[in-house]
């Protein structure tokens, strides 16, 4: 019985409260009144006292946490770089890499065939997968506060569809005398953006037609549309294609595997742009989540904030998508993990999200290459296979969150 | 004593129809005027119109200036409105949630500053909220939630407060504490006070001015005693009712009738 008995009615001061909690002070916290169950006053008074510890601060993101995820962009990227076929010290890696910034030398004791491994072939990658997954995880995040859902998905508005259907066209309908690589042909990112901005644009004029408003509710039965619609497409060319069925298919698992710096710098100003109109509205999301009713009362114009966040995020898992094929789940593992332990509030769940997001991505694409030997699993099937299980934990926790 | 809301020919059109139609309605400085009516006489929605929150037809002047030309920071300073069932974020602290009062002070991409946090513990003190600061929102009681929205509504520092409904989610215990905490705060802090009810003989203990809608039209205005009378209940709720002097006005009771009148 070592515990404040009374810490709710103390203030935050220590120096106020008593330390040397006293089995009759205990005695007295049973109020009048208040029946006595020696074992609950004590389980109770613990809960209200970790609660207080953590309301000395308003919600935000949280120093330790960040650093915490610093370290695990960290250690995802010299993982990254020195397991593969080839295995290299991580030391030696992480030295390799301090050498990339101007004016530093370090020794790091590799081959300069070794070298060009960590630095031409599995950096590029790496980096790839750090800004597909940043971006993923916060187009996620900021879907859920726009939807007010914290399950809503990247993909929500028919962004993959679209992208789907835009890389099947181009790899079906290509002339069959061009390349017999497996490579898959130079328009493919291209193609993917266009067709994914296009269902994105789709899904708004129809969110918005019969005249009413768009509401979420509206857009997400557009986007629904919208998808089946693109998919149905896609499958009748993938029919009449057959021969292209393997290409595509490699695309619509995800992989990061053909990627170069071409691919990063492809994607770095949509994933720049897209993080920092997020990035802004984390504070406006915080207070959207008490509806648009109460955020207008406030002073907020929440409708505008939702569609500059809607198209903001949907132009980003766009050019995501362009490059690295169609993986799932990681805009809802990420945000909603970062939800459940670091706090509900979009000050600490987005930035941890850009962070943690592409750590995760940077380790799943490690395990896609390395878990079956020289052969890879494609990371959209690994990150759906962290996916299942994952929405059963959720489920299993939500019961009692959602209202 | 000078007037803090003014609403002339106030009109609302609502999926079609028309809820609110034409609603005089002066509120003075510091002054306690409760809307009743029937259900369905428009009551929330001329609340939700005088915030600003809906389109509406008609003027709506708030301290001499039209809310709907006030920039939406200026109003959410001038005017606070706590509706009737107010959404609970799953997972949100209390201190976070009255902090939201302090939005229209914030600047994009700014955070909150001392002084708004110093706002916050002030009311949060003043509504003997201290001990709940850390808990979060979605484990109180109906009585300690409705405290804690009128505490947002305060951090907001504005001048009209906006009820709608503050007691219908309550026991009478607590409706009449927190009607008393609206009441005191009016005193100390000079607030003027726009509210909603349905428990018409509470509604008369408290207002300094009642107004009566139905079918979206002002059927009655002027203090309790010639709003709550048998025969304007008996007109606009369809009920029979005995006036009983209270205390601090007309006590409405309803009494159960053969033949519901016409």
């Amino acid at each position: 019985m070592t515990t404040r008995p009374r810490p709710a009615a103390y203030g935050d001061n220590a120096a106020s409260a008593p330390q040397d909690g006293t089995p009759d002070r205990t005695g007295a916290a049973t109020a009048p009144g208040e029946p006595a169950a020696p074992g609950s006053v004590e389980t109770a008074a613990v809960g209200v006292r970790t609660d207080r510890e953590r309301r000395a601060r308003p919600a935000g993101l949280r120093p330790l946490w960040l650093l915490g995820s610093v370290l695990a962009v960290l250690v995802a990227v010299v993982a990254g770089l020195a397991f593969g076929p080839v295995t290299l010290p991580p030391g030696s890696v992480a030295a390799e890499v301090l050498n990339l910034f101007p004016g530093v030398h370090i020794h790091s004791g590799l081959t300069d065939r070794e070298v060009a491994i960590v630095t031409e072939l599995r950096l590029p990658r790496v980096v790839l997968g750090l800004l597909v997954g940043a971006m993923l995880a916060v187009a996620g995040a900021a879907y859920q506060g726009v939807f007010r859902n914290p399950l809503a998905d990247p993909h929500l508005l028919g962004v993959a569809a679209g992208a789907g259907l835009g890389v099947t066209a181009v790899v079906a309908t290509r002339t069959t005398t061009g390349d017999a690589t497996s490579n898959l042909p130079i328009g493919v990112p291209l193609a993917a953006f266009v067709g994914a901005v296009t269902a994105v644009a789709l899904t708004w004029l129809l969110g918005a037609a019969g005249g009413r408003n768009r509401t979420p509710a509206t857009l997400i039965l557009a986007g629904v549309a919208v998808s089946a619609f693109l998919s149905a497409v896609q499958t009748y060319l993938m029919q009449r294609h057959v021969d292209s069925l393997r290409e595509v298919y490699s695309w619509l698992l995800g992989r990061l595997a053909t990627a170069g710096w071409h691919d990063v710098l492809l994607v770095l100003p949509y994933a720049a742009v897209t993080c920092a109109i997020v990035l802004a509205h984390r504070r406006e999301l915080d207070v959207l989540t008490v509806g648009d009713e109460e955020a207008t009362s406030l002073g907020l114009h929440p409708q505008r904030s939702r569609y500059l966040l809607l198209v903001a995020a949907s132009l980003g898992t766009a050019a995501a998508v362009s490059v690295s094929g169609l993986i799932g789940f990681v805009g809802i593992i990420v945000p909603h993990t970062l939800r459940l332990l670091a706090g509900a509030s979009y000050r600490s769940i987005l930035p941890l999200s850009l962070l943690y997001g592409g750590a995760f991505l940077a380790f799943t694409d490690l395990a896609a290459r390395t878990i079956a030997g020289p052969a890879e699993i494609p990371i959209g099937v690994v990150t759906a296979f962290l996916g299942a299980p994952f929405f059963v934990i959720v489920l299993r926790s939500s019961r009692s969150v959602s209202p | 004593m000078t007037v803090a809301v003014t609403v002339r020919g106030l009109s609302v059109r609502l999926g079609g129809s028309v809820v609110v139609d034409g609603v005089d309605l002066d509120v003075a400085d510091g002054e306690w005027v409760t809307v009743i009516g029937p259900n369905g006489a428009g009551k929330s929605t001329a609340l939700r119109a005088i915030g600003g929150l809906l389109p509406f037809g008609g003027r709506v002047e708030l301290h001499g200036t039209a809310v709907d030309r006030l920039p939406r920071r200026r109003r959410a300073m001038t005017v606070a409105t706590v509706a009737q069932t107010p959404v609970v974020p799953p997972g949100m602290h209390v201190l976070d949630y009255v902090l939201l009062g302090r939005t229209p002070y914030i600047r994009a991409l700014g955070r909150e500053s001392e002084s708004d946090l110093a706002t916050v513990d002030d009311v949060l003190r003043e509504l003997d909220l201290e001990a709940f600061a850390g808990r979060r929102l979605d484990t109180l009681s109906g009585g300690e939630r409705q405290r804690v929205f009128l505490a947002r509504a305060l951090a907001q520092g504005a001048r009209i407060l906006l009820l709608d409904e503050p007691t219908s989610a309550l026991d009478i215990g607590h409706q009449q504490e927190v009607l008393e905490l609206v009441d005191r705060l009016r005193a100390e802090r000079g607030l003027t006070v726009l509210t909603t009810m349905h428990d018409l003989s509470t509604a008369g203990e408290y207002a300094d001015r009642m107004v009566l809608l139905s079918g979206g039209r002002v059927a009655a205005a002027g203090p309790p005693r010639e709003v709550l009378t048998e025969e304007l209940l008996a007109a606009h709720y369809r009920v029979t009712v005995r006036i009983i002097e209270g205390g601090h006005g007309p006590l409405v009771v309803p009494v159960r009738t053969e033949n519901v009148p016409p």
